[in-house]
């Protein structure tokens, strides 16, 4: 079975709860209407042959809203054919169902996603942070979070101090053109702010 | 009578006997039996095995023995990115080590960060332990590893041992 023929016989199944088939670059995706149904959608996606859930990722949509997209990326192990499964949720909300029941990999990608982007999954068997630890107060990977970090204390656990960026972000080009070229730089994007974090350069 | 007891050195007597201080002698045990405790944390700790292994040889330099007890080490050799997460353990390793102790930071990431300047990594291991050598690359090569164990014997070799020690007081020396 082909991705496409995946994504139209889950679409077959939960109708308009699910987007048409999006594809590009030979890359198939379907949208969730309802993040309360992705359970359900990832059981049947399992049940007709997606039988590996090779990630989930979060997108923060910083300043629109639903602010969150929570993407998952359903593989098919007898042929590697692969679709994405996305869903919109608000940042009042911030939840959705786990899909642990469905793959038990999900345990910790759902993890992360918490960790970093502070989405909760309800139902989740183990819900902790992964790489921070208990009690950061901040969930790193959101567009509001600086780079450079925020200082904390945790007195006998961890710290964490601002990072000096020395006039940085330095950044690489994805460029053919020689070293000289592609080598990390200062480069901030034509009308765009200089790094929050840095203060000598501002 | 008189004595005809002779002071100072006689071949004859001490036979191939080489008179030196306590202090020269302790230092020069020391120096040349560092035991490394490989806190290896990344890439850097790929490096540090090379120069383990037969063609770099640490053992040339008496420290072959790498503990993964702190409780056995005299020389802690931070190898790689150290988070703010690591950086309690670390600490706590370093805490468990019996002095004398010595660290070095090798390579850019455990000098300065190096390259990861983000919320995550802290900026160079000498914020939460002493560091006696730096050593520069990314990651250095098995020759700077070995430069910077020199430099740590010659420095070894330079500390005073009999002075205010526990030892020091054993022997009423102080």
């Amino acid at each position: 079975m082909t991705a496409l023929e995946f994504a139209n016989k889950i679409k077959a199944k939960f109708g308009d709860l699910i987007s048409e088939p999006m594809e590009f670059r030979g890359e198939v995706e379907i949208k969730l209407a309802d993040p309360e149904k992705i359970f359900d959608v990832c059981q049947y996606a399992k049940n007709i042959g997606l039988d590996y859930l090779v990630d989930i990722c979060s997108l923060d949509n910083y300043g629109n809203d639903p602010r969150w997209t929570v993407v998952y990326h359903a593989r098919a192990i007898v042929n590697g054919v692969e679709i994405r499964i996305k869903t919109d949720v608000s940042e009042e909300k911030s939840e959705l169902p786990s899909v642990f029941g469905v793959w038990r990999t999900a345990n910790w990608h759902e993890r992360e996603v918490y960790d970093l982007m502070g989405i909760r999954f309800s139902g989740h068997p183990d819900l902790r942070r992964i790489l921070m630890w208990e009690g950061y107060p901040y969930h790193p990977l959101r567009k509001d979070f600086p780079l450079a970090g925020k200082p904390t204390d945790l007195p006998g656990i961890a710290f964490t101090k601002v990072t000096p960026m020395e006039g940085g972000p330095f950044v690489t080009l994805p460029t053919i053109d020689d070293s000289g070229v592609r080598e990390p730089r200062v480069r901030v994007p034509e009308g765009a702010e200089p790094a929050i974090s840095d203060k000598r350069r501002v | 009578m008189q004595s005809t007891t002779e002071y100072g050195y006689n071949s004859k007597i001490e036979g191939d006997a080489v008179l030196t201080t306590v202090d020269a002698a302790l230092a020069w045990f020391r120096k040349n039996s560092v035991w490394p405790m490989p806190m290896g944390l990344a890439c850097c700790a790929i490096e540090l095995m090379a120069v383990g292994a037969s063609r770099f040889d640490i053992s040339r330099f008496g420290s072959e023995v790498m503990r993964f007890s702190p409780r056995q080490a005299d020389c802690m050799i931070v190898a790689g990115t150290v988070t703010y997460k690591a950086a309690g353990f670390l600490k706590r390793i370093y805490d468990q080590m019996p002095e004398p102790k010595w660290v070095i930071a090798m390579g850019a990431c455990a000098s300065t960060g190096g390259m990861y300047r983000s919320y995550a990594t802290l900026q160079g291991v000498d914020n939460v332990v002493p560091v006696d050598i730096y050593i520069s690359g990314c990651p250095p090569r098995p020759e700077a590893v070995l430069d910077a164990l020199m430099k740590i014997q010659e420095k070894i070799g330079k500390e005073p041992i009999l002075r205010d020690t526990v030892i020091a007081k054993a022997l009423k020396l102080s």
